[in-house]
């Protein structure tokens, strides 16, 4: 009995439980649960005929159906093809930045990972709009260039896929950086002297020791890259002008254009479940590459 | 020295970490086929030595050859040397039979050798059963082994070892011991084997070089280095040793102050002249006797003392006796259990035959203290 005090008792625990997990878990139901049943509720409803939802029409599969119309779809396929190439841009990237961050001396480690993450401290929009007056015809890119006669005529740098890949870049690239950089400095040296010492060259050290032991970073890095350039809205439409459209622009469409919150509710499942898989595919490879030791 | 001609010859090898001195010219022979030792206290340089030797370091001057050809300029990759890691140092994602066979698909072998060679080492180090696991997965003692098969299947000239055994409990210790040497002698390269466990070094080595600072001290065979300890680290370092301090007196024996005049070498047989010196007593040297009821010393004795502690170690006993004008007690070691308890007052003799002169007024300037000087 006398270690009830010692130790508190279940029902003490329980209400400590409860009041370290309660604000967080309310913030959690309120913000993302609440409006997840709204959408996953919507979605299954036909859009009124100003918008909003008929109810009083009954419920339907039919917004779930135009998914597979080719129009969407290629959205979709658009979507997959930047982000993907966004993600594996910021692949080739990042490897090589967190490898060299990782061989600095220990105090100007600090300082490079400060510069990766410092683009953060300015707001996402201004950044953005940054790049209009670098790509711009008449911007910094291109006057440049005309400058010292590289070229007769502004290149048509803004309003391109191009243009939205590398804005999405430079907004995740740090994303990439950072979970590579937490992986290659985990590996310990002496793996790579043993390589070595077994008669590696670095570049084969690279590609049997260091690259397999980084690959959860691979994975968490191009999850982090992938999943917010996917539903990105904002730098299509600054940097794609209007012709480049990404799933993310199409919901936005369907919730503020169109008004049709049904049909919006279901590409933002759409795109959720499509999210969610990859997420469980990461985590599964993540515990198979990282499972051990 | 060794009656082989050197497979290794380390020349004047120095490197400097900041401000700290790794090794300080170093100048070492190892035959082939031999089984080397570098001992001494953690920091003393040990293992930067191995690592100069295996390629991933390089010392700020100096020579390295290896069978006559120059090694430093071979990077560590193409080095027939192999480095067995303190700390194994094994590839954690790729399992044992691909940990040991990495080495040899660099030789870019036929992979029906590979098989062949991984499966022979394996049996050899008693490993056969464990090919498919992976490293989490096997005891201390198993990774030390295919540490070891990782690093012999590559049949280097020379295997470096960085204490091989520090890792794993006593017991594993002992047995691992017997099997390195076993090893060693059917695989016959040559071993070179850092530790800072002196008893570790005497029953593996055929040499031992005693390191302290980033220098050798003494390089001699473990016998030799028990029996002729040259300065006082190495007599300290190397087993227990009762070190006295005082004047060599030209007709025998050690003359030191407050205390008496101690059997010891004389100075000309020990080639010193009369003066300041250290004289090394073993603990397994020195006779104890329980002193008569009035207390009275016999004829024989040399100190007399109070027995401060025994410890029984099994075959043996070991005794501390303080003695009056002494800073340290003096050391016996007797076979079997003690005769004499905590208290009791004994009396201490030696041959001047078990004595060891250590260290003299002129070799002190030469040789270890704290004095540093050119080599």
């Amino acid at each position: 009995m006398s270690g009830g005090r010692l130790k508190a008792g279940p029902a003490v625990r329980a209400r400590a439980r409860l009041a370290l997990i309660g604000p967080g878990f309310s913030y959690l139901v309120v913000l993302l649960v609440l409006p997840l049943a709204l959408v996953i509720g919507y979605s299954v409803f036909q859009r009124g005929r100003f918008g909003g939802i008929a109810y009083e029409d009954g419920v339907t599969g039919d917004n779930f159906a135009r998914l597979a119309d080719p129009l969407y779809a290629g959205v979709l396929t658009d979507s997959l093809r930047i982000a993907g190439l966004t993600t594996v841009l910021a692949l080739a990237l990042g490897y090589p930045t967190a490898y060299a961050i990782t061989r600095l001396p220990a105090r100007w480690r600090t300082v490079a990972l400060v510069l990766v993450v410092l683009p953060f401290w300015t707001n996402f929009l201004i950044r953005t709009y940054a790049w209009i007056v670098l790509l711009s015809s008449e911007g910094v890119v291109n006057s440049a260039l005309t400058g010292i006669g590289v070229i007769d005529r502004p290149l048509e740098l803004l309003y391109t896929d191009t243009a939205v890949v590398v804005g999405l870049l430079y907004a995740y690239l740090p994303l990439m950086v950072l979970p590579l950089y937490s992986a290659i400095e985990r590996v310990d040296p002496r793996l790579l002297e043993a390589s070595a010492d077994l008669g590696a060259r670095p570049v084969r050290t690279f590609l049997s020791v260091t690259l397999p032991l980084t690959l959860p970073g691979v994975l968490t890095g191009c999850v982090f890259v992938f999943v917010p350039s996917l539903g990105n809205f904002v730098v299509p439409e600054l940097l794609g002008g209007g012709r480049t459209v990404m799933v993310g622009n199409l919901i936005r469409d369907q919730f503020l254009s169109a008004r049709d919150w049904p049909f919006g509710s279901v590409l933002a499942l759409a795109l959720m479940a499509f999210l969610v898989l990859l997420l469980m595919a990461q985590a599964w490879a993540g515990q198979r590459l990282g499972g051990r030791r | 020295m060794s009656p082989k001609p050197a497979l290794v010859r380390i020349r004047g090898v120095s490197r400097r970490f900041r401000d700290t001195v790794a090794l300080d010219g170093v100048d070492l022979d190892i035959a082939a086929g031999e089984f080397f030792a570098l001992l001494g206290p953690s920091g003393c340089g040990k293992t930067t030595l191995l690592r100069v030797l295996a390629g991933l370091e390089h010392p700020d001057s100096g020579t390295v050859t290896l069978d006559g050809r120059d090694l430093l300029s071979v990077p560590a990759h193409r080095r027939p040397v192999n480095l067995m890691f303190q700390s194994y140092a094994l590839f954690p994602h790729m399992s044992v039979e691909r940990n040991i066979a990495y080495g040899l698909a660099r030789e870019r072998l036929p992979r029906a050798e590979i098989r062949e060679r991984v499966a022979a080492v394996l049996a050899t180090v008693g490993l056969g059963t464990e090919a498919r696991r992976m490293p989490h997965q096997l005891s201390g003692g198993q990774r030390q082994r295919v540490a070891l098969a990782r690093a012999i299947v590559k049949r280097p000239r020379l295997l470096l070892l960085d204490e091989p055994l520090s890792a794993l409990d006593k017991n594993v210790r002992a047995e691992m011991q017997l099997e390195l040497k076993r090893l060693q002698h059917e695989a016959g390269i040559t071993f070179l084997v850092v530790t800072h466990d002196q008893e570790e070094a005497m029953s593996l080595a055929d040499r031992i070089a005693v390191l302290d600072r980033g220098r050798v001290l003494q390089v001699d065979t473990p016998v030799g280095l028990y029996r002729r300890p040259r300065g006082r680290f190495v007599a300290g370092f190397v087993g227990s040793n009762n070190l006295f301090r005082g004047r060599l007196r030209a007709s025998g024996g050690l003359e030191v102050p407050g205390v008496g005049v101690l059997p010891a070498p004389v100075g000309a047989e020990a080639g010193a002249t009369a003066g300041a010196a250290i004289v090394a007593v073993r603990p397994e040297g020195v006779r104890l006797a329980a002193a008569d009821a009035h207390g009275t010393v016999g004829a024989e004795a040399v100190l007399s003392g109070t027995v401060l502690d025994v410890s029984f170690h099994g075959g043996s006993s070991r005794i501390a006796v303080t003695v009056a004008g002494l800073e340290t007690p003096v050391l016996v070691t007797t076979s079997g259990p003690a005769t004499v308890t905590a208290g009791a007052r004994v009396t201490l003799s030696w041959d001047a035959d078990s004595a060891v002169l250590i260290e003299t007024e002129e070799t002190t300037r030469k040789v270890g203290g704290e004095t540093p000087c050119d080599p």
